[in-house]
């Protein structure tokens, strides 16, 4: 199911002309992929991994990748800021969000 | 804004901030820590500005102020971790631990996390208030 | 060599991220106020980097590899930093440049506002970088990738142009592409091995001996690094975003930032972790050869001066993964030491366009010429740095392209070794059309006011022309065997690796 995620996410980025739709498809692949991660860590009939006091360890999830997912996430969250930032510079100085518009560069 | 959304900020941005705080110094012991508290911070502020207007905002934090916070932050959480080295090794856990599940308990993570905190809460706040500050002249082509 | 842990010096491999991290926070806070401040302390700062990676040299040498336990943990439980002599040879590499780049920023960012920014930028892209470098955590790894990655995003749309804007966004959308490959990749290989630790990893892949799921990640991680080394065919953000940054940006992106974050990983991992295979070693080569063909065919055609040099740091990238796919000693010490040479020699390139673009504006080629007589320094400079990076003796980049070959002829690859020389007589021929359009020739009438660039522009184009000059004394074996080889011994003990590092944890 992560890889559909994935997959819709990366043909949004690819295929998509206005800005704003790149944006949100590389949101889509994110996810797809931090989620893809916790389910790694997933163990039959696991609980969640919190110590309690006076509770007695059973099976638990892995809390590796919880933590690892949590970072990612964070990374995603500072990289989305800075892209629609830009965005919306961008929107400033073309006028325009259309990506076939916006190609002074050549060659 | 209209006046209900007036009045239930007025009630509920204290309690979103005492929230968030109870997320960040709890972090070692239930979930949360340092970034979801953080978040939560930030939006209690972000709150106020929805609500009423980003001039009653920026009194009670101004983005310099802002900024100021961000840099302290990093640089508590760079000092902690430097500290550890007198203890042998960078990021070595040296302030006392108590008995598991205590509040007081685990070291150095507390200390952290309210580093972690209050760079995050400040830097989506400065964020939030660069957007909203831009003032975007829109082109029609 | 048994590794032997120092009690105080080993503190060292931490402050190769601390000490950048601190100060771009320092200077983000006291940047404004004080005047002049930022620039100080970012120098200040870059040179005691510098120094310390001198010293990280003289420790590996004398205590082996040097594996440093993050807050006592003990791998692979813990986080560790790992400091062998791949590891001090980059980190040299680096700082050398980035010490040298920021004393030519104090002169070039006056055009800009807010230095201060820049400053914080840059240093929190070197904090990212030596993090990449120093770290032996696969996961730390992708962490601090990113770390350099958005600030480089950052850094390109400095000045915020219609250009810059545009380059720097499909520069990050790319990025950004890459970086999910790489941590879908890692997500992979933690499901195979239940270990983020590098050489933990590589013991548990030995054990579970070739599979499909390894092959697959093998190839996500070729996207993904790939194109942060911008190997064709992921090259396409870097004609784009290496012009629009500011010079002494597109110096640290070309010549430092596609290394440390695409070669170097792409390296250690296939070296150390996954274990290089006859597949994996041909990938390399071809990529390598067609990265080399595309980037010099590519830049011929090119007039605006920066986007030239783009097209050439392609081309030459791919003779170094090249030099590495061929897998021989010979051929990784040939690979190590272009990536070195490289690195000296397209930095004090784009420093110069960057002097050329503060004096004149512009960064056409047909606008200029005989800029020579007005500004003698970065005339000369500039011829070194070309005639380096052609390969014309006794410059360093003679040796490296020379070895290249040598290595290539050896492994019996005759066709590759055939084109390698034929994409270095291309080089050639562009750069003596830079050097024949900007340089010599006639002063046009528009350019006759100019002056020569400010003084510490002057003295980082220098410094770094005198580097290329004596390059070539790296191969005399006595240093040669300190640094270099030491380095190449490390990617050909490939796997060997875990067992160095958790031998020497206690």
């Amino acid at each position: 199911m992560c890889l559909i995620l994935f997959s819709i996410g990366i043909y949004c980025i690819l295929v998509k002309r206005n800005l704003i739709k790149i944006i949100i498809g590389i949101g889509i692949a994110e996810y797809a992929v931090n989620l893809f991660f916790i389910l790694v860590g997933y163990r039959a009939q696991g609980r969640a991994p919190i110590l309690a006091e006076k509770e007695i360890v059973q099976n638990m999830v892995d809390p590796l990748p919880q933590a690892l997912i949590l970072t990612a996430i964070v990374i995603g969250l500072a990289v989305t800021v800075l892209i629609v930032s830009i965005a919306i510079r961008i929107y400033e100085k073309y006028g325009t969000f259309d990506i076939t518009k916006i190609r002074r560069l050549r060659g | 804004m209209t006046l209900i959304v007036k009045t239930i900020t007025r009630l509920t941005v204290g309690l979103i901030l005492l929230y968030g705080i109870y997320i960040v110094t709890h972090g070692h012991l239930s979930p949360g820590g340092g970034f979801p508290g953080g978040v939560i911070i930030a939006l209690s502020f972000i709150h106020l500005m929805l609500a009423f207007g980003k001039d009653l905002a920026l009194k009670k934090l101004s983005e310099s102020l802002a900024s100021f916070f961000e840099s302290f932050g990093a640089i508590m959480f760079l000092t902690i971790g430097l500290l550890g080295i007198a203890g042998g090794y960078f990021f070595f856990n040296f302030v006392l631990k108590g008995k598991p599940f205590n509040l007081f308990s685990a070291g150095i993570i507390p200390l952290c996390n309210i580093a972690i905190c209050l760079k995050v809460g400040a830097g989506l706040f400065a964020v939030f208030v660069a957007l909203i500050l831009l003032k975007v002249p829109i082109k029609k082509k | 060599m048994n590794p032997v842990p120092l009690p105080v010096t080993h503190n060292l491999l931490p402050l190769f991220v601390a000490i950048p991290l601190g100060s771009a926070f320092i200077v983000s806070l006291l940047g404004k106020r004080v005047k002049g401040f930022s620039d100080t302390f970012s120098n200040l700062a870059t040179f005691s980097l510098f120094s310390i990676s001198l010293l990280s040299l003289l420790l590996v040498k004398h205590s082996g590899t040097v594996v440093y336990k993050v807050g006592g943990w003990i791998p692979p439980i813990g986080i560790c930093m790992v400091l062998d002599s791949l590891t001090s040879f980059m980190l040299v590499t680096i700082n050398l440049i980035a010490f040298l780049v920021t004393i030519y920023s104090i002169g070039y960012m006056e055009r800009y506002t807010a230095k201060w920014k820049f400053y914080t930028l840059f240093l929190l892209m070197l904090a990212g970088m030596n993090g990449v470098i120093v770290t032996g955590d696969m996961f730390n790894l992708f962490v601090f990738l990113e770390i350099a990655s958005i600030s480089s995003y950052a850094l390109v749309a400095f000045g915020v142009e219609h250009e810059e804007l545009e380059a720097s966004f499909k520069y990050m959308v790319m990025g950004i592409m890459a970086s999910l490959f790489i941590l879908l990749g890692i997500a992979f290989l933690y499901s195979l091995t239940s270990t983020l630790n590098m050489a933990d990893m590589s013991r548990a892949l030995a054990k579970i001996g070739d599979n499909q799921t390894a092959f697959f990640v093998a190839a996500l991680f070729l996207m993904g690094f790939g194109l942060k080394a911008a190997l064709v065919p992921f090259h396409a953000w870097l004609p784009d975003a290496h012009p629009s940054a500011p010079a002494p940006i597109s110096a640290m992106l070309s010549g430092v930032l596609i290394k440390a974050l695409g070669v170097y990983a792409l390296a250690r991992i296939f070296f150390n972790v996954l274990g290089i295979t006859a597949t994996s070693s041909s990938i390399f080569m071809v990529l390598g050869t067609i990265s080399m063909v595309l980037g010099g065919l590519l830049a011929l055609g090119q007039e605006d001066i920066k986007r030239l040099f783009a097209y050439s740091s392609i081309s030459q990238i791919g003779y170094v993964v090249f030099a590495i796919g061929i897998g021989t000693p010979l051929g990784i010490l040939a690979g190590l030491f272009h990536l070195f040479n490289h690195a000296i020699f397209k930095s004090l390139l784009f420093l110069n366009s960057g002097s050329i673009e503060y004096a004149t504006g512009t960064r056409d080629l047909r606008k200029m010429g005989g800029l020579t007589s007005k500004m003698p320094v970065t005339g000369y400079s500039s011829l070194v740095g070309s005639m380096s990076i052609s390969g014309i003796p006794p410059l360093s980049g003679f040796w490296s392209k020379l070895l290249i070959i040598l290595a290539a002829i050896e492994a019996k690859h005759f066709i590759f070794a055939a084109i390698a020389v034929l994409v270095s007589i291309l080089t050639l021929a562009y750069y003596l059309k830079v050097q024949r359009l900007a340089f010599f020739g006639e002063l046009k009438g528009s350019l006759k006011g100019i002056k020569e660039a400010p003084l510490t522009m002057k003295l980082s184009m220098i410094a770094l022309s005198i580097i290329c000059l004596l390059g070539g004394l790296l191969l005399i074996p006595g240093i040669q065997k300190n640094f270099l080889s030491l380095a190449t011994e490390v990617l050909v003990n490939g796997t060997n690796y875990a067992q160095i590092i958790l031998g020497s944890i206690k």
